[in-house]
């Protein structure tokens, strides 16, 4: 497993993941050193940052282009300290400590330095505090109050340089507010291997920019946000649908339905003062039928539909594999729930697109289903139904603009809507999140299960699926495998998981699936192969390795998230982003899980009366595959 | 383009892939050669390169972008490079700015029409005693004269090629 979690390029690696690093309690000479940081001894392994030393005894550096998610770049140089016998001043982020050295944080010299910094960003950047998304979660903005600049000393910008690129459905780029810190370009580059984003020219005339200088929605871009989750200022944003919410919100003849995803939940508290991981549910459903939505839906309902279609495709597909033993079997199956992914691979690997399975994913299942389903049993006319989803994800917004997406008739999901956006919204209304009453979701489809809620951390999808497929084909309860349903294996921030889990029996056909299949007989005793990814730079190094028909070429089930931790960490979701904050999402969201009485997908009898009212031919049968399956177009990298 | 030519692009980028490397670090020396042989970078060429190195199209074009000496856009057959800093200045530059600039009909910057001459400033290149020096491909011109200046481009329009500007001899390195 290690060997390719390993980074091939060390140089860029994450600033957690440096190389160059001996462990503290090291064989090596001098693998400990002490420094002293303004006036305190810190002992540190060699090779520490400056930054890093000083964060150890509590003594704050302010950052700009440092982010722990991205390899150290070292170009703001906001984080400038003194260090006694050099000339210049250091960088913080970017200096290793390789001796015994005394250190200044906050000298006359480093103080002027960094309001001069400052300063000269100042000069350089367009736009008002009062009209930026950013107002008020700007790291520039902090900076320049915390170091005190009451006035533009080299000017300021009078008249912006560069339009501002909405080209994109989900990630609006204004360069005039750009600081050139480059997180954007490591996001990209790095962290998501998509490339996008890169400094384009020299010396002063250097911009960000993408390949030809072409507008974001021409270029390779998988709209994850990941770059706007780690913009220091308001730069990068996503597309922002609210005006058109509150329009529909304020038409009377609208009925206005708003689904919302397990991850928002589990960070929208963020927004409103609160720690990273208190979950925020049921005063969400207060909350927004408040602010003046008709029906509030769990977006978890479609979350156990997509686990019952996912599921017996990939039964379909083994059955395939092994019993009919003709035609092509794409094996292994990718799940379709990350938009951002199925971006990515439609670009990056076009070929692979049969691997996808056809199942949509949960927010345009949901849009479909109450177009169809709902406008049926509450006798609303479709078109009067605005249909808004409440995503953790900017690439959501692409998604429910795609063209296929239409297949209730209508645009199946009107509006995706991000964390933030919410947050806005609710502020907007007056509305306090946190002390809200709690309430429920509405019906029909007010009950949900664990197994919905997990889709918001990376290796849910796959946990879900694990719990119904164990269930249905085993017969047994899938508590007597794994405590308390946890599938540990399947669980954690590892960038690639890899699990084998063997059937050891099977039990009878169950009645959902009995027009599909006769017995089980041919799972029997077969070692299921399944991984989980997420992050599409480690999605790539997958990909590469089942290509040269590697370990993951024998998986069955490949679980792809585009963002690092899953929806968790989603381009849609509260600013700013680190390893402990999405950490701190994934407890919420587990600890909801086991809240729940109902926590596998094949148990929700919501799920189970729409199979038998109005989806009658059962999962993947001819009515779900014209509401709930897609197909995707295989885009490729070249830029016309 | 032509299919023969994206062929042909994508043969020489494989070849020299091969003789030069094909990881991160070779990506200028092959930048140099597709400018050296096609007059610049298109950006079919940016993707192709990138695809041989396993990099992103956009860090070619970030690298591109960066150096002044690779070009994306077709620049003249000619490209005339003036040296404008201190040195050169100081020598008698702007004459023979002037004298390029009205003997071509274009300013610094431009290519003229028939996409012979481009014209463009330089930075010091290094033959500050020999003052003002001026660039031609890659052939260096020192002491240039406003006359001298109607000799180079008189052998630049008559030449198929940069070898024929040999017959004005002194000068050239």
């Amino acid at each position: 497993m290690s060997d390719i979690n390993q980074l091939d390029d060390k140089t860029r690696a994450p600033v957690s993941q440096r190389p160059h690093r001996i462990e503290a309690g090291g064989e090596g000479i001098g693998a400990n050193i002490t420094v002293t940081i303004d006036g305190q001894d810190v002992k540190v392994p060699m090779g520490t940052t400056i930054l890093e030393a000083a964060e150890k005894i509590g003594i704050r550096i302010p950052t700009l282009c440092h982010h722990k998610d991205l390899c150290v770049a070292g170009v703001c140089r906001i984080c400038s300290v003194q260090v006694d016998g050099m000339r210049t001043l250091q960088a913080a982020c970017a200096y290793p400590i390789s001796q015994p050295m005394k250190i200044h944080t906050h000298t006359k010299k480093v103080r002027q330095a960094r309001r001069h910094i400052l300063d000269l960003m100042l000069s350089n950047h367009y736009g008002e505090c009062y009209t930026c998304g950013r107002n008020g979660n700007c790291e520039l903005q902090s900076l320049a109050q915390e170091y005190g600049v009451d006035f533009f000393r080299f000017g300021k910008m009078e008249e912006p340089i560069f339009e501002i690129d909405r080209s994109s459905h989900s990630v609006i780029r204004d360069m005039n507010k750009c600081i050139m810190c480059r997180r954007c370009v490591r996001t990209c580059i790095d962290l998501q291997e998509v490339g996008c984003l890169e400094a384009i020219g020299r010396g002063d005339e250097t911009e960000i920019g993408t390949f030809m200088d072409k507008p974001l929605a021409d270029v390779i871009c998988i709209n994850c946000g990941q770059c706007i989750n780690r913009c220091p200022t308001g730069a990068l944003r996503a597309n922002d649908p609210t005006d058109d919410v509150w329009r529909a919100i304020d038409d009377p003849k609208k009925h206005v339905v708003i689904q919302t995803a397990p991850a928002p939940r589990a960070a929208i508290g963020e927004c409103f003062g609160l720690e990273p991981g208190v979950p925020m549910t049921f005063e969400m459903n207060t909350a927004l039928r408040m602010a003046g939505f008709d029906k509030v839906f769990d977006t978890n309902f479609t979350a156990d539909l997509t686990i019952i279609e996912e599921g017996t495709e990939l039964l379909l597909r083994l059955k395939q594999a092994l019993v009919d033993k003709k035609g092509p079997v794409f094996l292994p199956q990718f799940t379709s729930c990350s938009p951002g992914w199925i971006k990515y691979i439609e670009h990056f690997y076009p070929d692979m697109l049969d691997n996808l399975s056809s199942a949509k994913s949960p927010q345009q299942m949901f849009g479909a289903v109450i177009k169809t389903y709902y406008a049926q049993l509450h006798n609303i006319d479709p078109k009067d139904i605005v249909t808004v989803a409440l995503m953790p994800c900017s690439a959501k917004k692409f998604e429910c603009n795609r063209p296929e997406m239409m297949d209730s008739g209508f645009k199946d999901v009107d509006y995706g809507l991000t964390t933030r956006e919410l947050a806005k919204m609710l502020k907007e209304a007056g509305i306090d999140l946190p002390r809200m009453a709690k309430s429920d979701f509405d019906d029909p489809f007010g009950t949900a299960t664990g197994s919905g809620v997990i889709f918001g951390a990376t290796g849910g999808v796959m946990e879900a699926a694990l719990r119904t497929v164990i269930e249905l084909v085993v017969g047994i309860k899938v508590e007597n495998l794994f405590d308390h349903a946890n599938i540990m294996p399947v669980r954690g921030f590892e960038g690639i998981k890899y699990v084998e889990l063997t059937i050891p029996d099977v039990g009878p056909v169950p009645d959902i699936l009995k027009g599909l299949f006769d017995s089980w007989d041919f799972l029997k005793g077969v070692t299921v192969k399944v991984a989980v990814v997420h992050g599409t730079g480690n999605a790539k190094k997958v990909l590469d390795n089942i290509k040269a028909g590697g370990k993951f070429a024998e998986c069955h089930f490949i679980e792809f998230m585009a963002c690092p931790g899953g929806c968790l960490g989603g381009g849609g979701q509260p600013i700013p982003t680190t390893p402990e904050i999405r950490a701190a999402r994934a407890k919420a969201i587990y600890a909801e899980d086991e809240a729940y009485e109902i926590r596998k997908s094949h148990e929700n009898p919501a799920v189970l009366e729409l199979y038998t009212k109005f989806l009658t031919e059962g999962p993947c049968g001819h009515k779900s595959h014209k509401l709930l399956h897609t197909h995707y177009t295989p885009r490729g990298k070249y830029i016309a | 383009m032509l299919v023969t030519e994206q062929e042909r692009l994508r043969d020489d980028i494989a070849s020299w892939a091969q003789d030069i490397g094909s990881d991160r670090s070779a990506l200028i020396p092959i930048l140099q050669e597709i400018q050296g042989k096609y007059g610049h970078i298109s950006d079919f060429a940016m993707q192709i390169v990138a695809d041989k190195l396993g990099i992103h199209p956009v860090e070619v074009y970030s690298v591109v972008s960066f150096y002044s000496f690779l070009e994306f856009k077709p620049a003249g057959r000619f490209v005339i490079r003036l040296c404008r800093t201190i040195a050169c200045d100081m020598l008698g530059k702007d004459k023979v700015a002037t004298q390029l600039e009205n003997d071509l009909g274009i300013e610094f910057g431009e290519t003229t029409p028939d996409g012979k001459f481009t014209l463009e400033w330089a930075n010091c290149m290094g033959m500050c005693d020999q003052g003002p020096a001026l660039l031609v491909n890659d052939r260096v011109f020192t002491r240039v004269t406003p006359d001298k200046v109607t000799q180079i481009l008189e052998a630049c329009r008559k030449a198929f090629g940069i070898y024929a500007l040999g017959s004005i001899g002194e000068g050239h390195l």
